[in-house]
């Protein structure tokens, strides 16, 4: 049981179309696993078949160790999710919700009031902590996100592009944030546009029309597609297809 | 059991912050209890009367004289020929026309006969209907006092007549009012239940916070308790609030239970925030969810009896409103309220309400999907 993401052929149709297509990877425990794609090419299909949100047409797919067509609840109590979509509530504060997103989760009084001092002092929103959500800029918000969705230690976490429309400098601060709870254990299986983000990753996959098209470490990649960069690779990929 | 507890504290705590919303929670309500009560009035008054008068006696003026001494009319005023007359009737300045035609004494004198036309406009049917009824009373008393004057003289006792005397049980006095406000008590509760519940749900699903919930091992019936107590509990503030304004401010008598009033509201509302749950379950948008709602509202309302009597509706629609909970409630409302009715009486609503909540609950849970 090292693997976090077991799949094998996992693939979701809508209609005629076919969204993720026998996509098979996996994911060892404690891995930073960078999702690449263009837009469209079925990363998010992936990762709410992954997270319990949407039913697979055919193939499977263990979280850890828990199967995705039976075992949905118990996948939902070992993961952490943060979606494209803001996910906090704007009318509470930023205590409410890690109190409400904890109980949720099950934490009882004791552990919900360590974890929200734990996370406010972590991320520095003492002054704000009894603010509305809606009143803090987009990258505290975004921080604040990464931390609910690790509110109950879950051993995998999916970020379905956790910092697009944030600053560079903002976006460095949440990779270190991802670089902390890897090494305490957390799996972290990230989506992102950004190449340099791409670096970050121990291992990155990158999707094309559905299907997985390369996976390795990102030197690997940089080496077998002969360039020097990321984007490189993505070019080369992304050029290679749906250039109808 | 704990997760419901957190949700509840949750949505209370975006309630109370919502404060606009909330006045209009509590405020709306009372606002529209006031203005239906007074307003949504079924007595006919103020019927604009023009009168032709063709004939020019006395009797032709005593018999207008009557329809000025009746508050419910209003003489417009006299024109000379009929063409006049029913241009006024097309301008809506008249609701009745009064025809006399000439030789109307000479005729009632000599032939003991005599005919008049009354002509009223009758867009609006039951106005139509009570103003017709006003009209003919006033001409049938004409008339026995014509009769009593002329045949007096010969024939002193006319032999016994029947005297017909109304009783009017339970709203003696015939108060609108006193009808309306029981039944609007209850039609403002699907407001709360029904509407925001709903839209407090396709809310969630358009900031993506149900799917964030969604990925959590909230359960179902988590969700559905913890989402329907913060609004059964606002829906029976709200109806409290109703019932003083109905008790203090319009002098409704409550003659039955309070208990047994509070037992129907807490059903209805389950009933309400059920339909709200189901509504919200398959709507994706606040616009279809309050599309949805408006539609079942005034469907509801209209056939439910709040203005127009269930009986005299054709047979197709009081089967179909078998399935209006409106309609079930507003005759527990009126009959408890009203006349004391108890539990025992009440019990084939009751049934029809708990079906329809069971049904409601059941059908939203199972519509409530984790996955999409």
């Amino acid at each position: 049981m090292d693997k976090a993401v077991i799949t094998n052929k996992l693939t979701k149709k809508f209609g005629d179309f076919v969204a993720t297509n026998e996509i098979t990877f996996d994911v060892a425990q404690g891995e930073i696993f960078g999702f690449l794609g263009a837009n469209g090419a079925g990363k998010t299909t992936a990762i709410r078949m992954l997270c319990g949100l949407l039913k697979p047409t055919s193939g499977d797919a263990r979280i850890a160790g828990f199967d995705v067509y039976r075992q949905t609840e118990q996948i939902k109590q070992v993961i952490g999710y943060m979606s494209q979509k803001f996910s906090l509530y704007e009318d509470l504060t930023v205590r409410e919700n890690i109190r409400f997103y904890g109980g949720i989760y099950g934490l009882n009084r004791a552990d919900l009031k360590a974890k929200s001092d734990q996370i406010i002092e972590q991320l520095n929103l003492g002054s704000v902590a009894d603010k509305l959500v809606a009143s803090l800029p987009l990258g505290w918000k975004q921080r604040l996100a990464f931390s609910v969705a690790l509110v109950h230690n879950p051993r995998i976490v999916f970020l379905d592009e956790p910092t697009g429309g944030v600053d560079p400098i903002t976006r460095r601060q949440f990779w270190d944030m991802i670089y902390e709870a890897a090494d305490r254990g957390t799996t972290i299986f990230v989506t992102t546009h950004y190449m340099d983000e791409a670096e970050y990753c121990n291992r990155v996959s990158i999707m094309v029309d559905g299907r997985i098209k390369a996976l390795d470490t990102p030197s690997g990649l940089k080496r077998s597609f002969g360039t020097d960069s990321m984007d490189g690779v993505f070019q080369i990929l992304a050029r290679g297809t749906s250039t109808k | 059991m704990t997760r419901i507890r957190f949700i509840i504290e949750k949505e209370f705590k975006q309630i109370f912050r919502n404060a606009v919303l909330l006045r209009m929670m509590l405020a709306a309500p009372v606002l529209q209890l006031i203005l239906l009560a007074y307003a949504a009035n079924f007595e006919v008054k103020n019927l604009n009367i023009v009168v032709v008068d063709q004939d020019h006696t006395t009797y032709a003026q005593r018999l207008v004289g009557k329809f000025r001494h009746i508050d419910n009319f209003r003489l417009k005023g006299y024109v000379p020929a009929y063409k006049p007359a029913y241009r006024e009737l097309l301008a809506s300045r008249a609701d009745l026309i009064l025809l006399i035609p000439p030789h109307f004494e000479r005729d009632l004198g000599k032939e003991n006969r005599a005919s008049i036309q009354l002509l009223v406009n009758a867009i609006d049917g039951s106005k139509a209907g009570i103003a017709s009824g006003y009209a003919q009373t006033i001409i049938r008393n004409f008339n026995d006092e014509i009769r009593t004057e002329t045949v007096a003289v010969q024939q002193p006792a006319t032999g016994g007549r029947l005297e017909i005397e109304n009783q009017y049980w339970y709203n003696p006095r015939l108060e609108y009012k006193t009808f309306m406000v029981p039944g609007i008590l209850f039609e403002l509760l699907i407001l709360v239940g029904g509407m925001i519940a709903a839209l407090n749900i396709v809310r969630e699903k358009e900031i993506g916070t149900q799917e964030q919930l969604n990925v959590t091992p909230i359960r179902k019936h988590e969700f559905i308790l913890g989402k329907l107590t913060p609004f059964v509990i606002i829906g029976l503030v709200q109806f409290t609030m109703g019932l003083l304004v109905g008790i203090f401010l319009f002098q409704i008598p409550v003659v039955g239970s309070v208990p047994l009033m509070y037992g129907f509201a807490f059903l209805f509302l389950l009933l309400c925030v059920g339909l709200g749950l189901l509504i919200s379950a398959i709507s994706e948008t606040q616009q279809q969810a309050m599309f949805a709602v408006f539609f079942c509202l005034v469907l509801f309302i209209l056939l439910s009896g709040l203005f127009s009597s269930t009986e005299n509706m054709p047979t197709w629609a009081q089967y179909l409103n078998t399935l209006n909970p409106l309609r079930y409630i507003i005759e527990v409302g009126r009959n408890v309220m009203l006349k004391g009715s108890t539990f025992r009486d009440m019990q084939s609503q009751f049934v029809a309400l708990l079906l329809m909540a069971v049904a409601l609950i059941s059908l939203a849970s199972w519509r409530y999907r984790k996955t999409v």
